[in-house]
């Protein structure tokens, strides 16, 4: 069958779903990034019966199901539980490549937060760094209101 | 549990691109090859579970694309997003309610026909998340960094794995890339997120794949040998990678166990005569390994250089090359189902692995293995 599409192009219906969303942010989130924004703190929700505290902030505990009561302010310095170096430019990176992700645990919080790592040579990073969070100078209410993490001093 | 046997497989080839097939077409010939395999009519099918994700086919509802394909008419049919492994988990749980005797389960993807990058970076949260820009190969990366410092597993022995299953593949005519390749081979492949090398990552493949599940008093009407579901369990951990340690598959440790539990395993190292697991990446077979308790914790890696994993080994993984050697999304673990039915059944030709009598496949679910689901299958005697 696939000799006779040698030479043939094949039909192709070229498409793209083009599907915008609008989330409303709720309370939990919209009380993480006002405080990123208006502040710059970094912001956890607290569970009362685990005392875990989750950054970013969740509404619920997952280990408790039960509702995260308490804010808690953490710190803006933590160690890299783990990164990669993006290399290849793949489709999601808003940015060009290399891209180095990271997750980064801050002190006092007892899940890791997603972000970007720089003002760092890929082969200087090591998991277990300390690293310290930099605040965009413009900041809109979003996680890109930390620009990123670079080595704590 | 009451028994249910799988007595149909069929699957399509695993393709880069299969350019003469709609994903309805790949459905139409997997579910005729389970169909003749079983010996059976689409009228003998009493239900059908469809698998697949409308992100994955570009439209929702994808399970209607496929109704025809899967002889759908006047059947009760319903539909999983996701791997298919878990829906053919649905698919059993459906046969042993008693309302249906038999149940024809498909899976299907295009890879060719979208950009991965973009539907798995869907997966991220969008408040918190997606906007950073990770996608699933990023983020295995990231997992596979955690893993490599936490056991000390070195490159070469991912690469390893690399080399492995694709030289397996060779002894599969429906793999799509068979290969005879080297651990350098590898390590000098285009680095595409550290620690990961374009050869350490699995393609994004077209494939399908169909079985049908029967009652054990369905079994006997059919000519289709049957294998034995023995256990089936499916875990999931946190949605959030940062909630999670990466590098330990704590709900895979959890199904595996309630799996071999069910079908009786104590000592699932000696009992289990071969494993096809979800190879996405190199790190994951070794990480998977060590969650089920195939070997201990951080020593999969040395023990691959041993051999003990290849096909005369002593525990054979991934015989049929693996998700390294063709990886169509969402049929993936039907697949991996699929292909010990082969083995037990004595069919899998030139990579057959010789008096295989108990198998285990593995499907998963979710950015870096959030979700597990663990079959233990059994030769009928």
């Amino acid at each position: 069958m696939d000799e006779n599409f040698a030479d043939v192009d094949p039909m192709v219906y070229q498409s793209r779903i083009n599907v915008p969303y609008s989330w409303w942010a709720g309370d939990t989130a919209s009380g993480f990034f006002i405080a990123l924004r208006d502040e710059k703190k970094i912001m956890g929700k607290k569970c009362l019966r685990c005392g875990r505290t989750y950054v970013p902030p969740r509404k619920v505990c997952p280990l408790c199901f039960t509702e995260n009561a308490e804010w808690v302010e953490v710190g803006d310095e933590g160690s890299l539980q783990s990164y990669t170096v993006c290399r290849r430019q793949l489709a999601s990176l808003p940015r060009e490549a290399p891209v180095i992700f990271g997750l980064i645990r801050l002190d006092g919080a007892d899940t890791a937060l997603l972000h970007y790592v720089d003002e760092i040579d890929p082969e200087q990073i090591r998991i277990g760094m300390r690293v310290k969070a930099k605040f965009a100078d413009e900041r809109t209410g979003g996680i890109g209101d930390i620009a990123h993490f670079r080595p704590a001093k | 549990m009451d028994r249910v046997a799988i007595i149909g497989v069929g699957m399509t080839r695993i393709e880069a691109n299969k350019i003469t097939d709609t994903f309805a077409d790949m459905v139409w010939e997997a579910v005729n090859g389970a169909l003749d395999d079983a010996g059976m009519t689409i009228e003998d099918v009493d239900n059908v579970v469809t698998t697949s994700n409308d992100f994955w086919d570009g439209r929702t509802i994808s399970c209607m694309a496929v109704g025809d394909a899967s002889g759908v008419r006047d059947k009760n049919v319903s539909c999983v997003e996701g791997d298919g492994a878990f829906g053919a988990l649905y698919g059993l749980t459906r046969t042993l309610s008693g309302s249906y005797g038999t149940t024809l389960v498909t899976a299907h993807s295009k890879g060719s026909e979208s950009v991965s990058s973009l539907i798995t970076n869907a997966a991220f949260d969008p408040i918190y998340e997606r906007v950073i820009g990770m996608d699933m190969i990023s983020a295995c990366a990231m997992q596979a960094m955690a893993y490599l410092d936490r056991t000390e597993t070195t490159s070469e022995q991912l690469a390893a794995v690399s080399v492995k299953n694709h030289g397996n593949a060779r002894y599969n005519p429906l793999a799509q890339l068979p290969m005879e390749i080297t651990v350098d081979d590898v390590l000098s492949s285009e680095m595409i997120c550290d620690p990961l090398h374009k050869l350490d990552c699995s393609p994004v493949s077209d494939g399908c794949c169909a079985i049908i599940l029967a009652s054990e008093e369905r079994v006997p009407r059919y000519r289709g040998k049957p294998v034995w579901i023995e256990g089936v369990s499916f875990c999931s951990d946190s949605y959030f990678l940062g909630d999670r340690e990466l590098s330990t598959a704590p709900s895979l440790t959890r199904a595996a166990e309630r799996a071999f539990a069910m079908a009786g395993i104590t000592d699932p190292g000696a009992e289990i005569d071969v494993a096809e697991l979800y190879d996405a990446f190199t790190h994951q077979e070794l990480m998977w390994l060590e969650a089920m308790g195939l070997c201990e914790d951080g020593k999969a890696g040395s023990r691959l250089e041993n051999g003990e994993f290849h096909m005369d080994g002593r525990l054979p993984v991934n015989p049929s090359g693996g998700l390294l050697s063709g990886h169509p999304v969402i049929a993936a673990g039907l697949i991996r189902i699929a292909e010990i039915v082969k083995q037990l059944r004595g069919e899998a030709a030139e990579h057959q692995i010789p008096n295989a009598r108990r198998g285990i496949a593995q499907g998963v679910n979710g950015l870096c293995g959030q979700s597990h689901c663990v079959w233990v299958l059994g030769k009928d005697d």
